[in-house]
């Protein structure tokens, strides 16, 4: 029996699907990689992997595996900026006065909807990252702006101006994969930033102490290595870093500092912003505190203090290089322990645009997904607090994970019918101008999109279509035990069955609790 | 004693002052001279306020003396951010604090519930964030019947191991948690009397208010339930929105009390709303009021002592324009904690105030 596998041609066949399938397998060549290595590897760096994908990892040594992932790094997105970037707040908040002025009562009472320039920012905005996601072919990257965007998190919500937060994005982006000291000095000096934790109001007369709490607690030292007095005089260091109010751009304003003396953490100076930086890019807790983070995010739920210490250690000496501590990350021996696959719960982005990847869905309009991931809590550009998205166990209640389950089962329902456009909108909030706006064809070409679109049909879902169940083209051609072996990391926790057809075995799989690991 | 409290959310920072109007205060008038309520469409309750004349349905219960109104309800620091301010109120903390855990799950530290019931709180609108927490087993469940199929599809994992993986774990035990929600739910549910009297189905929160009616007169042993209602975001032409929003209110908690007298429950469930804050004293441009601070709460029950509770926030002692709170929300908790559930909490402060609406 073989089964075709994308460009990579033929592999062997795939032995019926046993509890010893997941057990690691016994040591071969201390580098060589198997499918579920590699599986593991890509669970971890991307959001999802398709048999293919996984097929062309697996021709590599480990060690070769983890350097093409991190190598030739684009620093910047594919998918084109929205058009609105270049404008400034100022123009941003007359365009938004003009609306809500606008927005008066219909017949009925409710209000008649008028486009807000804010709101639709940022629909934009979160709809232009999940296309990113999805378009990428550096999956990595958009895991490590995703992680600094849940590090040095900042929020539509409250920023209200889209052009920073894309801004923003691009900062990230530029040091996914770069450097954290640079990162964590241009954070400092960032408009969203600055919007976000108050430090454009921070003067010397009445310094603002958010940004500076945040830095010690959350960016850098941790709960417990600080004083209340530390807060307050890193508070009056920073007093003068401001915005622009008509560009949105950084600004100094030398009027507005205090430049007096200032202890902070023992040490006593004339301080500005980046003498507080530095003090705390020299202290070892920062890099402990960034590792053990990135530990929670690709290694396991439960960090290892020793191996934490030792990673951190490298980091600082290395200039808080990001790209070795990744790769030391990924060859360590608890990123390869058997006992770890599997070991991490996926988060909404995972779970969502990974399935949308690997069942190769087409999405056209991002809105539904987003949707989808605020239900789930994590929308991309609004964590929920200055905190982030606290990860790990907190994604699954039992409210998210009967959620998660009925978005797979849509998924599911609409995979044999091509587009999730129509079919993939939330029920209960119908008639959004999001929505409405998908329906109204913009020119001859969106309308023949819409023409040749088919909707979810009864009866042809995956899980009894029966065998003229079509999987997209991501899986179409794989046997069924294959397909189980690529979507779950273990055993199912139920009983999966693979003697049906394809499509029933992909169904069963996603709806399996392990599906939800990674 | 133990007693359900049923919160109700109003989302979007509900305008305080055009509901309990400080209709004597010739202040009011000149803060609000285009949206202010006039005089002759204000229930006075006394001398100084009285409810905005949508909410007439809710006099039966004030008449009762088992209708409590809360004046100036906030905390210092006022947060101006919706999303910040409600996580402010539903985890009671400080302004300047950030915590995970809800109020009411915070409430239960310590406390060992009965774990027959298989669910202690309900949640019947979408932000579970107050009953968050390690202490509480919360199902969010806007339709009793969608819940138990659902639940039904993730069979009881009984006996699956986790094979030493704390996160598989995690996973099994929240799986048990639906199945055994949904075990202690199916029968008390499926077998509940519809309400006596049949909630308004303008806005969600009338089926909300019937799904907590059936868990509350089926006697299902919650602690706690929640249910919300949207749209008091009011920046712009704010009367109509608003008077439409109240009048709604007012006639769903009234049926309310109606249903649950007529279960004779009543005496068992402290109704109580909040909101994430009032609004402006000063009227904006487009005849509607932006956010603001504090706001007046209201609270019912069979075991509520009636009648206005704290002090009415001054107009003329504004700090940047909002009201000062004279009531701090936590104080508010720590009465309801001991009210409902015999906890003595302080939700951090130093020393809650004394209310007295909830013996």
């Amino acid at each position: 029996m073989a089964v075709h596998l994308g460009r990579r041609g033929f592999v062997g066949g795939i032995a019926a699907l046993s509890t010893g399938l997941w057990s690691a397998s016994p040591l071969r060549a201390a580098a060589a990689m198997d499918f579920d290595e590699a599986r593991h590897l890509l669970s971890r760096t991307s959001f999802g992997a398709t048999p293919a994908e996984i097929h062309a990892f697996e021709q590599f040594d480990y060690a070769v595996a983890v350097d093409r992932l991190l190598g030739n790094v684009r620093r910047t997105a594919g998918t084109p900026a929205p058009e609105w970037l270049n404008q400034g707040p100022a123009e941003v908040r007359r365009q938004q006065q003009a609306a809500e002025a606008q927005r008066k009562d219909g017949v009925d009472g409710k209000k008649l909807e008028i486009v807000r320039p804010i709101q639709e920012q940022g629909r934009e905005l979160k709809n232009w990252w999940i296309e990113e996601m999805l378009a990428t072919d550096q999956p990595l990257v958009e895991r490590m702006v995703l992680f600094w965007h849940n590090h040095f998190t900042s929020s539509m919500l409250k920023v209200r101006y889209a052009p920073a937060l894309f801004r923003q994005n691009a900062l990230f982006r530029r040091e996914a994969l770069g450097n954290y000291a640079t990162l964590l000095k241009e954070v400092a000096r960032d408009p969203a930033m600055l919007i976000y934790l108050d430090g454009m109001r921070s003067v010397a007369r009445q310094p603002n102490e958010n940004f500076a709490r945040e830095l010690l607690e959350l960016f850098t030292l941790g709960e417990g290595h600080y004083t209340e007095a530390d807060i307050k005089a890193a508070a009056r260091a920073f007093t003068g870093w401001s915005v622009n109010r008509e560009t949105g751009q950084f600004v100094e304003r030398p009027g507005q500092h205090d430049d007096g003396e200032k202890t902070f953490l023992g040490k006593t100076g004339r301080f500005g912003g980046e003498e507080i930086l530095a003090i705390l890019l020299a202290h070892p807790r920062t890099a402990e505190t960034i590792v053990q983070k990135m530990w929670l995010e690709f290694v396991s739920l439960k960090p290892d203090p020793a191996e934490v210490k030792r990673l951190a250690a490298d980091f600082r000496r290395g200039g808080y290089e990001i790209k070795p501590l990744v790769r030391a990350m990924l060859l360590s021996p608890a990123f390869r322990d058997p006992a770890n696959r599997g070991a991490l719960i996926k988060s909404p982005i995972d779970l969502i645009v990974g399935s949308v990847h690997v069942l190769g869905l087409p999405v056209p309009e991002k809105t539904g997904l987003v949707r989808m991931l605020q239900g789930l809590g994590q929308v991309p550009f609004d964590p929920p607090n200055v905190k982030g998205w606290l990860g790990g166990e907190s994604w699954i209640t039992t409210y998210t994970l009967l959620l998660r389950q009925q978005f797979l089962r849509r998924m599911i329902e609409a995979t044999t019918v091509a587009s999730m456009e129509g079919g993939m909108m939330m029920a209960q909030r119908p008639n959004r101008r999001a929505d409405r706006k998908q329906q109204l064809p913009a020119d001859d070409s969106t309308m023949q999109m819409q023409m040749a679109e088919r909707r979810p049909v009864e009866g042809r879902s995956l899980r009894n279509a029966g065998v003229e169940v079509r999987l997209g083209p991501t899986l179409s051609g794989v046997d069924s035990a294959a397909l189980v072996r690529t979507l779950l990391p273990r055993q199912p926790i139920d009983s999966v069955d693979i003697s049906g057809t394809p499509g029933v075995a992909v169904a069963s799989a996603m709806l399996d609790t392990a599906y939800q690991l990674k | 004693m133990s007693r359900i409290l049923l919160l109700v959310e109003l989302k979007g920072g509900n305008d305080g002052l055009n509901t309990l109007v400080p209709y004597a205060d010739a202040k009011y008038r000149e803060l609000r001279p285009a949206i202010g309520v006039p005089r002759e469409r204000v229930i006075q309750l006394d001398e100084k306020v009285g409810l905005h004349e949508k909410m007439q349905p809710l006099m039966d219960s004030w008449k009762a003396g088992d209708l409590a109104i809360l004046q100036g309800v906030g905390y210092p620091y006022p947060n101006r951010s919706h999303f910040r301010s409600i996580e402010i109120w539903d985890t009671a903390s400080a302004s300047s604090q950030t915590l995970n855990e809800g109020w009411i799950a915070q409430s239960f530290q310590g406390v060992s519930l009965p774990k027959g019931a298989g669910v202690d709180c309900i949640v019947a609108d979408t932000n579970a964030l107050p009953s968050t927490g390690p202490e509480l087993r919360t199902i969010v469940m806007q339709d009793a019947e969608n819940f138990l199929r659902q639940a039904q599809n993730l069979k009881d994992p009984k006996g699956m191991g986790d094979g030493g993986n704390p996160a598989l774990r995690h996973l099994l035990a929240v799986r048990q948690e639906i199945n055994a929600a949904a075990a202690g739910l199916r029968d008390k549910l499926r077998a509940a009397a519809a309400p006596a009297e049949a909630y308004g189905q303008e806005f969600l929160l009338g089926r909300q208010l019937d799904v907590a009616t059936r868990v509350i007169t089926s006697k299902v042993p919650v602690v706690a339930i929640k249910v919300a209602l949207g749209g008091f975001d009011t920046h712009a032409n704010q009367a109509p929105t608003q008077e439409r929003l109240l009048a709604y209110l007012a006639s769903s908690l009234a049926t309310l009390r109606h249903n649950l007298m007529a279960a004779d429950r009543w005496n068992d469930v402290v109704v109580m709303t909040y909101s994430e804050f009032g609004r402006r004293a000063k009227q904006n441009a487009s005849a509607g009021t932006d956010h603001g601070t504090a706001a007046p709460q209201f609270v019912m029950g069979g075991g509520v002592k009636g009648g206005l509770h704290g002090a009415y926030p001054s107009l003329h002692d504004l700090q940047d324009g909002d009201l000062k709170h004279t009531v701090d929300f936590r104080s508010v908790f720590a009465t309801v904690a001991q009210g409902c559930w015999g906890l003595q909490r302080d939700y951090g402060l130093r020393q809650p105030q004394k209310l007295g609406f909830l013996a």
